[in-house]
């Protein structure tokens, strides 16, 4: 039994808009994985909870007039990882999520859940940094896209407004067009784990796979939320496809990247695997572009 | 006959494939009031005054108790046999809340309400003021003068040192040209994990208090819980249903006390108390963190001249289990290699930690973990082979050891061994792996390990069973040994079956459940003792029963008593082998005859005063990922010498799950503690690395089959063995692997990451690393 | 709280059903203490442990961190519901016996769900897959291999395929 003040069921998207505003001091949930457990653990103890869970609308995967993927918030991590258009055209974020917990828990989560948390270790959100993923919000005045990186303003807070919700995740035709990925979960064990560190990389190799026309890299737990590595893709792009790249790419990754020491890693650690799997996920996701390294 | 030694199907399988088999909660009405329990939010200090006004103006809170409402009365919690000699009780040290808190968890209040979201509000509301006093963390720093003083009665905060000194070391280790080697080992704090947590209900009833609890040892909660509230013992009665796991931590006395202890105050109310599992990790108890020293002193032929021990063991707040743990580790130090000149000293230290109690061998994995990675160390430093030098060191065939009277009848460590490198390809393996370069690498690791059965003769052993014959000639047996998940009862079952004659074990009723108004005396699932306690009880109830069938068959068919025996569940006459009636033909009459009715039934207790070694090896081979700092295990086997099998795949199935606990220990497992507060970090199922389904091998497990002697089913331990040398076999195959020594547990990316950055195997080049002192 | 308890109707192992439901409930709450279904286990109330496993609408979820009113519409099916007609076991549940993957039981019910959800795919899967899709579930007994052993043996047999040996 939860310690739960009010408990309010959306039965739309509307209407869960008029909830935000009816009631201000309600926490949205939507699988819950998250929420349950902090109002569980005393945290969220004796708050309202607008529940969005039963919202089929905001359920799926489709691509728009312009050929941007478009993710429901409420798509759960099973269901992605399964999605016939995620397996084609961005097959690492299905891969990314289906490293989350285990598979009840993969069952329940959320892509939207996972974002909206603004944890630096969810298991979607490197990928969609990599892929520099818009997220879409509806409010009682319409619709409004942010960028993911402007969407995380800080751990555990994220850019949603207090009539809005998140209702779906785009990933625009220009990000994940003739791209592979590679995501690297490094965890304490092979299941039921949060990471340690994760790292997305996805490339865009010139025709004759000769050369990195575009990479791009991202972290989670490498900072207070996931973030890009600049300069590691600046080492890599336009560069050769060789083994050269791959490793000057990792090394610029420590430039980039602000772990923190905490109880769970120190930063000298997350440093150190963070470069290595940098370039791992840089030569696996050259390998599925069908490259070679030389 | 029979029974004994076939794999048949447990007897509790159907019920709980079917989730109809009843633990503690399925059984608790739904009127229960709620208990929840206030915990300290510092690590050591005074409660000085507990606020409850708001706390119990929360709807639906009936009362809330304090620490200064509880009987001033210390009670023991162990669940060691009681002794009446008093200097061998356990320590009393604890209430059933405390105004002197102990550690980051330790009990303050309890709310009582009529729901949980209630009682967690209230939990929420109470104030507590604290006198803070400083905290320590580590046992050798608690032993430092000035420390802070954590248990009144233990100055110093040493709850017990002992030693043991053979020969003479200090003489022996002047002879020149000897080798030393000397090495420190840690372990880590590690918790038993059972997925149902503790659970207790408890209410009045007639004017004594009934419990029924997730225990594993239902009459010594019965007598802890009377001391802890000053009532005559026979006024308490413990029910234990079945137990989702326990693994030593529900080998102690949990919250059962504080339980009976609330329904008294509201006059035998039902109260219940569910711990969550947060409260599991932190407030029950804890597998204690040994450091070893080890100095070996050896001849460059590999022989032994004199060696030390030093360990100190974290017990933290409460003694519990206290000293028993490393002493039963020291104690195997001068046993499993035998060396002339000895001296060991054991110290068992309070911190202000979570509770260290009994968990699945009892001071052996600490104690292996050092000594088998010490003797890898010493091969190393003598450039031999490990597996050799075992061989050549290793307790030998007819060693006795005087203290215990155990003796190795047979060469069980070359047999397993024999078996396990067989299975492993460990030569071949060991010596191809020997210098590898490149970022991956294999290596094979073999560790042996000591154990025995049952606490003879330190403490009390013995075992009661009681046999009641039903009209069709099956029979219920009983005995207060507990069924926890082990297939206890379905032993049971086999052996009581061939002890009387019924040809099927199935036709032998094994009362699960143990009441202690109902249930023989007996002590409970511990030491890995139960089989081989029971097999003596179980024999010898199983004789005087049949005795009685046989007095009953002679009157009906007037045949010599000496003459028949009960086959098969049948009266046979052992002269021609002629089935003269079946038992159950026997047993109807015997219920209902108007000339002698009798009831045939036949109780009886055993005390054992005998032990048995149990002895058998690891192998493990590892991959290991210089660069990301992994090590994982690739094929692992166990080699168990156990005595004879009772029930093959029921042993086999124990070994799985002691491997498994074995690898957590070794590669993943660690409760820590917050260094500046004292709270613990990972209390939970995600944060605690527990082995999951994808962290394992296939786990092979086989065994070789000496029957103990002094065993009536040949039997002896299993339930801990396999735990014990795992991580010591993990730890050997990644020097086997990298050439790295790891000392301490587990053996997690960060400490690979700490030693494979001191011995240059990693190099960051942004980063610089201080060299390994 | 206003309207504290909600009518919701679902179909739970096979049968229609309607029920006030306390809105904090989760449906661990609801199918234990007002169906008594004892084969849902609390082991965390977190969804890290995996003993309160059920099928929702064909797929496995913890019911500690699922809140008993998203029932609603929804098929639910716990271990209660796989005994046939005539009180006869499942193929799942007797290879659990079998392949002795039950000890202290406490995590067997979920697992024997979360197994009848993978045989129900009617597809064959590595060793290496079977253990990723068990994976949500701890067991602190059995290391995992008799259940591992116990789900193979089941899918083999329900594919009518011999079960290859061990390598």
């Amino acid at each position: 039994m939860y310690d739960i003040k009010e408990l309010y069921e959306a039965e739309s998207v509307r209407d869960a808009i008029r909830l935000r505003l009816e009631h201000p001091e309600a926490q949205i949930i939507a699988g819950g994985s998250d929420v349950l457990v902090q109002m569980r653990e005393g945290k969220r103890a004796g708050k309202e909870l607008i529940s969005i869970y039963t919202l089929d609308e905001l359920r799926g995967v489709c691509l728009d007039m312009e050929d941007n993927l478009r993710i429901g918030s409420l798509t759960s991590f099973s269901h992605l990882t399964k999605h016939p258009l995620i397996r084609q055209h961005i097959n690492v974020l299905g891969e990314a999520v289906d490293m989350v917990g285990g598979p009840q828990i993969r069952n329940i989560g959320t892509i939207g859940g996972n974002t909206c948390n603004g944890v630096t270790s969810a298991d979607s959100a490197s990928t969609l940094h990599a892929y520099e993923a818009l997220i879409e919000l509806t409010g009682a005045e319409g619709v409004r896209r942010v960028p993911i990186k402007d969407f995380y303003l800080g751990a555990g807070k994220v850019d949603i407004r207090p009539d809005e919700i998140q209702t779906a995740i785009l990933i625009p035709k220009a990000s994940y067009e003739n791209t592979c990925g590679y995501y690297y979960k490094y965890a304490m064990r092979n299941a039921m784990d949060i990471a340690t560190t994760g790292c997305s990389v996805n490339v865009r190799l010139s025709p004759d796979k000769q050369t990195f026309e575009r990479v791009r890299v991202a972290f989670g737990v490498a900072g207070p939320v996931p973030m890009r590595a600049p300069g590691a893709e600046a080492a890599a792009g336009g560069q050769p496809v060789s083994a050269e790249t791959a490793e000057a790419f990792g090394l610029a990754v420590v430039g980039d990247i602000n772990p923190r020491d905490s109880w769970r890693a120190s930063k000298a650690f997350r440093q150190h695997v963070a470069v290595e799997m940098a370039r791992r996920c840089l030569v696996e996701s050259v390998k599925r572009c069908g490259g070679e390294l030389k | 006959m029979g029974n004994v030694g076939k794999s048949v199907t447990r007897i509790d399988a159907f019920d709980k494939v079917t989730g109809r088999a009843k633990y503690t909660d399925d059984l608790c009405d739904k009127s229960a009031l709620v208990i929840k329990i206030v915990h300290s939010t510092i690590a050591h200090g005074h409660v000085k005054k507990v606020d409850i006004a708001e706390a119990e103006a929360v709807p639906g809170v009936v009362k809330v108790f304090t620490c200064f409402d509880v009987p001033d009365i210390p009670f023991p919690t162990a669940g060691h046999p009681w002794s009446t000699e008093e200097s061998h009780q356990d320590t009393a040290d604890r209430k059933l809340l405390n105004a002197h808190v102990r550690y980051h968890g330790d009990e303050v209040a309890a709310v009582v309400a009529e729901n949980e979201v209630a009682a967690a509000q209230a939990v929420r509301l109470v104030k507590v003021d604290y006198e803070e006093l400083p905290f320590v963390l580590d046992p050798q720093e608690a032993m430092k003068e000035g420390a802070p003083q954590i248990q009144e009665d233990f100055p110093g905060n040493v709850l017990k040192h002992t030693s043991i000194n053979n020969g003479n070391y200090e003489e022996a280790i002047k002879e020149p040209g000897l080798i030393c080697v000397d090495k420190w080992y840690d372990t880590a704090t590690v918790q038993h994990c059972h997925i149902e947590n503790h659970i207790v209900f408890a209410q009045g009833e007639n004017g004594r208090l009934v419990i029924t609890s997730s225990t594993q040892i239902p009459h010594i909660v019965r007598r802890t819980v009377g001391q802890a509230l000053g009532m005559p013992w026979g006024k308490i009665r413990i029910i234990k249903p079945y137990i989702g796991g326990g693994f030593g931590n529900k080998q102690d006395t949990l919250y059962e006390p504080l339980a009976a202890w609330v329904s008294q105050q509201l006059g035998g109310r039902l109260v219940k108390l569910d711990c969550t599992r947060e409260e599991t990790f932190v407030s029950n108890r804890v597998r204690h963190a040994i450091r070893s020293h080890i100095v070996s002193w050896l001849r460059p032929d590999g022989t032994f001249v004199a060696r030390k021990l030093e360990a100190f063991s974290d017990q933290g707040a409460y003694a519990s289990h206290g000293h028993s743990i490393v002493a039963k580790g020291m104690g195997c130090f001068p046993q499993m290699y035998p060396c002339p000149n000895i001296q060991a000293d054991a110290y068992t230290v309070y911190t202000n930690k979570a509770v260290s109690g009994a968990m699945r061998g009892y001071g052996i994995p600490q104690a292996m973990f050092a000594v088998e990675s010490h003797t890898d160390d010493i091969c190393k430093a003598l450039n031999m082979d490990p597996e050799g030098f075992r061989r050549k060191n290793i307790m030998p065939v007819g060693f006795k050891d005087g203290f215990s009277k155990n003796e190795n009848y047979y060469d069980s460590f070359g047999q397993c061994a024999d078996k396990a490198m067989a299975y492993m390809d460990y030569r071949n393996k060991y010596e191809a792996y020997k210098n590898q370069t490149g970022p991956i690498r294999k290596g094979i690791g073999l560790s042996y390990f000591w154990y025995n059965t049952g606490v003879w003769p330190i403490s009390l052993e013995h075992s009661s069973c009681r046999m009641v014959m039903n009209q069709d000639g099956s029979m219920q047996l009983q005995v207060a040994e507990t069924e926890i998940g082990q297939g206890a009862d379905t032993a049971y079952a086999q052996m009581g079956a061939d002890a009387v004659g019924i040809k099927d074990y199935r036709d032998v009723h094994v009362v699960s459940s143990q009441d202690t108004d109902v249930t023989p005396f007996g002590l409970g699932a511990y030491a890995s003792r139960q089989t081989y306690v029971c097999g003596f009880s179980i024999r010898q109830t199983g004789e005087i029963l049949k005795n009685k069938i046989l007095a009953y068959a002679h009157e009906l068919t007037r045949m010599p008593v000496d003459t028949l025996d009960v086959v098969d569940s049948n009266i046979v006459r052992k002269t021609d082998s002629r089935v003269l009636m079946p038992l159950s033909e026997l047993c109807t009459e015997a219920f209902y005859s108007l000339s002698h009715s009798e009831h045939l039934t036949a109780e009886s207790t055993y005390q054992i005063k005998s032990n048995a070694y149990s002895f058998g090896c690891c192998i493990a081979e590892v991959e290991v990922d210089i660069p990301l700092c992994k090590a994982q295990v690739t094929k692992i086997i166990n080699v168990h010498d156990c005595g004879s099998l009772i029930n093959p795949a029921l042993a086999e199935a124990q070994v799985h799950g002691g491997m498994s606990m074995g690898i957590g220990y070794g590669m993943s497992e660690q409760l820590l503690f917050d260094p500046k507060t004292g709270k613990a970090l990972n209390d939970n199922l995600l944060d605690y690395k527990l082995s999951t389904f994808m962290d394992h091998p296939h786990l092979e497990a086989q065994f070789v089959e000496n029957a103990e002697p002094t065993s009536p089913y040949g039997t002896k331990a299993l339930g801990e063995p396999p735990a014990c040398p795992v991580a010591p076999a993990i730890r050997n195959a990644i020097l086997n692997a990298t050439g790295v020594a790891i000392d301490k547990l587990p053996l997690n990316p960060h400490v690979l990451f700490e030693r494979f950055s001191e011995e240059g195997l990693i190099n960051d080049p942004w980063r610089e690393v201080k060299a390994h002192v | 709280m206003k309207d504290q308890f909600r009518l919701i109707e679902f179909n739970l192992n096979g049968k229609d059903v309607a029920k006030m439901v306390d809105c904090r409930a989760s449906l661990t709450d609801m199918l234990r203490d007002d169906y008594r279904m004892t084969s849902v286990k609390k082991g965390c109330e977190v969804g890290e442990c995996g003993a309160c496993n059920v099928i929702i609408d064909g797929e496995c979820y913890n019911s500690c961190i699922y809140l008993a009113v998203w029932a609603k519409g929804k098929k639910i099916r716990t271990l209660e519901s796989l005994l046939g007609p005539n009180g006869e076991l499942s193929d799942i549940q007797q290879a659990f016996i079998d392949e002795t993957a039950v000890q202290c039981g406490f995590c067997t019910p979920g697992f024997i769900m979360t197994a009848i959800e993978i045989l129900e795919t009617g597809k064959e899967y590595s060793d290496d897959e079977l253990r990723k899709q068990l994976s949500g579930h701890l067991c602190r007994c059995t290391g995992y291999e008799n259940i591992l052993r116990a789900v193979k043996k089941t899918m083999y047999k329900r594919l009518g395929k011999p079960m290859p040996t061990a390598t």
